[in-house]
């Protein structure tokens, strides 16, 4: 039986690369993770209007669908600033000092990791090893590793990034 | 693809480079490129092409060559000499160096201890092959393992050969990997899947990333003779999305095989056919435990099952699977290419071969290593990486991540091997290995595992769910000074219930950190303990 297509959440041309896809794994539902994945890259985060039209076109139920968005780490459903300022608190990083550095950046920027500063400009992020060890502690501002971090350092290239 | 039109595309290779007198070798791997390699390779190239010395030589962007803590690396063939943090102002200098004397001020010493003392088998293309293409891999030999296995051997004579090997899986348990091709050969039913394990989620650990990125074909292929041996005509690599190098290198190996007929349909000639896919794993630890991960190969949470049945019987959609980690797929070509025995000859009586280390923490020369098994903790610290920094005394090194334990000084002389590190409290993991000195506090380290255990716990079982939340909150307490020996007793006892009831490895091991610390760092507690 052909189960008719819901329609996307809105007439937003990027839904045809999430339908893509959906498409590439026959709307199986073992394709969920990997479209939840190109919403994220796609759009930047998931929404509960993405969700239930990944879950209808998998016929994945959507209690499943919410289930694995929150579970992996990687996924997100808050909309992200508009710079992303993240201090990776992998073993080596956590021993050469990573810890007190986000203590700091949460301190200067007023949020705690996880969160987006309230003008919606900073995205202040914790990650678990991005398997650059040989640079610790290791800081990302706009995907720009920065090595052997300092706050300061942190500070001056999130201004120069929104400049 | 027949071994002859192989063959043809090394010898042609080899000959293609003959006419070319000077490589210049830019690392291209995620920590020279975070210190802006790419915009160093660019530099290079410009240069090459401005100067008369310049149309000699061919600038390539290849894989890692692992002393991580002196990037961006660049290698200068024929002559052979290693630049150390290379900045695109060099480029100028490197170039007009070709055939004369070596810029002294950029030199780093390829015969101090750490390029010396290794031993490279799964890293000995890292570094010197350009990962992006297929040519550079077959030139090295590549492939030629997989031809020879699906045309000369049997399945059963692969796996023969894996056994007397002696190949230990690399994924930390350390189960004898010939012995799990066995049993999935054996599982009966036409469909059969072969998964790699490349959900690196060790942090401190980069051994599996390096690999995939720096020599993917190599992944490749020892899948494809694991897919062989089994009888499995279907595979998947399960990769952090955290990675995305390696998983671009993947993707790109995965078409070029395909295109050169070394994956897909008709392997070799032959009946044998294997397909390959690309999975991401989307940021939970958890899933670096097996029946997780093909949970989420599914698209589903990654939460464990109890085994058994084992996946070697019921794993993916219910069929019999071979799961095995990144390294231990990257040492079957060279097995198959070396016989057995040589490969028995390295490592010791039980430890078989070599293992790569992601060498980090308080060390001189962090970076990626790839050592005999026997060799001891203290060559591994000492001697490879130069010692501890900045006058400072060694404390402790961990290994095995999250799930591992810290070892003390008085351990040092011990030969590294599976066995030995579990009898000293810890274990050999992935091969994560970082070295803490005496400005860490032992309390600290372990409530910064502990933490991470209790954020990463799936939820599924009660004791890894709320055992290692409370853990949590007891270190807490005694970091802060304000725990009792109550607390330090409750502690101990919740490690033992949590360690013997858990659902799986994640939990099971959790407490381990805790349980190594307080077996040789007691003190540093119980000086926290308030009255």
């Amino acid at each position: 039986m052909k189960v008719n297509k819901p329609a996307p959440p809105s007439d937003d041309k990027r839904w045809r690369m999430v339908d893509a896809t959906m498409r590439r794994y026959n709307y199986r539902p073992n394709g969920l993770i990997e479209t939840l994945h190109t919403i994220q890259e796609t759009f930047g985060y998931l929404d509960k209007p993405g969700l239930q039209y990944v879950a209808r076109s998998l016929s994945v139920p959507y209690s499943r669908t919410l289930g694995v968005a929150t579970f992996y780490n990687y996924f997100t459903m808050k909309p992200p600033g508009a710079h992303t300022c993240v201090v990776c608190l992998g073993t080596a990083c956590y021993i050469k000092g990573s810890g007190d550095l986000m203590t700091e950046l949460e301190q200067t920027l007023g949020v705690k990791a996880g969160e987006t500063t309230p003008d919606g400009k900073v995205s202040l992020l914790a990650v678990r090893c991005i398997g650059s060890c040989g640079l610790a502690p290791a800081g990302v501002v706009d995907g720009q590793v920065i090595p052997k971090v300092t706050v300061p350092q942190m500070l001056t290239r999130l201004k120069d990034s929104a400049q | 693809m027949t071994p002859e039109e192989l063959e043809k595309i090394a010898a042609k290779e080899e000959q293609a480079r003959a006419h070319i007198p000077h490589t210049i070798d830019v690392c291209l791997g995620t920590t020279c490129m975070a210190l802006q390699s790419d915009k160093l390779k660019t530099a290079l190239e410009q240069e090459a092409t401005r100067h008369p010395v310049g149309s000699k030589c061919q600038v390539r962007g290849v894989g890692c060559p692992g002393l991580c803590a002196l990037g961006p690396l660049v290698t200068v063939k024929p002559e052979g000499d290693l630049y150390k943090q290379v900045k695109p102002e060099d480029a100028h200098d490197i170039v007009n160096s070709l055939g004369a004397e070596p810029v002294a001020r950029l030199k780093c010493d390829t015969e101090q201890p750490f390029f010396k003392r290794q031993h490279k088998i799964v890293l000995e293309n890292s570094g010197s092959i350009d990962p992006e293409r297929l040519e550079d891999y077959i030139a090295a030999g590549g492939y030629t393992a997989l031809l020879k296995c699906v045309t000369e051997m049997t399945p059963a004579e692969v796996i023969d050969e894996v056994v007397r090997s002696g190949l230990r899986g690399r994924g930390g348990a350390g189960f004898p990997a010939g012995l799990k091709w066995r049993t999935v050969a054996k599982a009966a039913g036409p469909r059969k899947f072969v998964v790699c394990n490349g959900d690196e989620g060790d942090p401190g650990a980069f051994m599996d990333r390096s690999v995939m990125e720096s020599d993917p074909h190599r992944v490749l292929e020892g899948m494809a003779i694991a897919a062989y041996a089994v009888g499995a005509s279907e595979g998947y690599l399960y990769v952090r999305a955290e990675y995305p190098l390696a998983v671009k290198r993947l993707k790109q190996a995965i078409n070029q095989a395909r295109a050169h007929g070394l994956l897909g349909a008709n392997i070799g000639g032959t009946a044998f056919t294997f397909r390959v896919e690309v999975r991401l794993g989307a940021g939970a630890f958890v899933c670096g435990e097996e029946t997780a991960l093909m949970a989420s190969i599914e698209g589903k949470r990654g939460n464990p099952r109890p085994r058994p049945p084992f996946p070697a019987e019921s794993g993916l959609w219910q069929l019999p699977t071979l799961i095995n980690n990144v390294e231990t797929y990257a040492n079957i070509p060279t097995i198959l290419r070396q016989g057995a025995d040589w490969f028995a000859g390295i490592g010791t009586s039980k430890s078989k071969g070599t293992k790569v280390f992601a060498l980090t923490g308080r060390v001189h020369n962090t970076g990626l290593i790839e050592v005999p098994m026997g060799i001891t903790l203290r060559e591994i610290i000492f001697d490879i990486g130069g010692g501890i920094p900045d006058g400072r005394v060694f404390k402790a090194v961990q290994t095995g991540g999250p799930s591992g334990g810290c070892i003390p000084e008085e351990y040092l002389d011990m030969a590294v091997d599976y066995e030995s590190l579990a009898s000293v409290g810890s274990i050999m993991g992935s091969g994560g290995m970082i070295v803490i000195d005496d400005t860490s506090s032992m309390v600290d380290v372990a409530k910064y595992f502990i933490e991470f255990c209790k954020s990463e716990s799936c939820g599924k079982c009660v004791p890894c769910r709320v055992g290692t939340a409370q853990m949590h909150t007891l270190l807490e307490l005694i970091a802060s000074g304000e725990g009792t020996r109550h607390d330090l007793e409750r502690l101990e006892a919740l490690c033992d219930m949590v360690k013997s009831t858990s659902l799986c490895g994640l939990g099971q091991n959790a407490p381990n950190p805790v349980i190594s610390t307080l077996r040789y760092f007691r003190d540093e507690y119980e000086s926290r303990l308030a009255g």
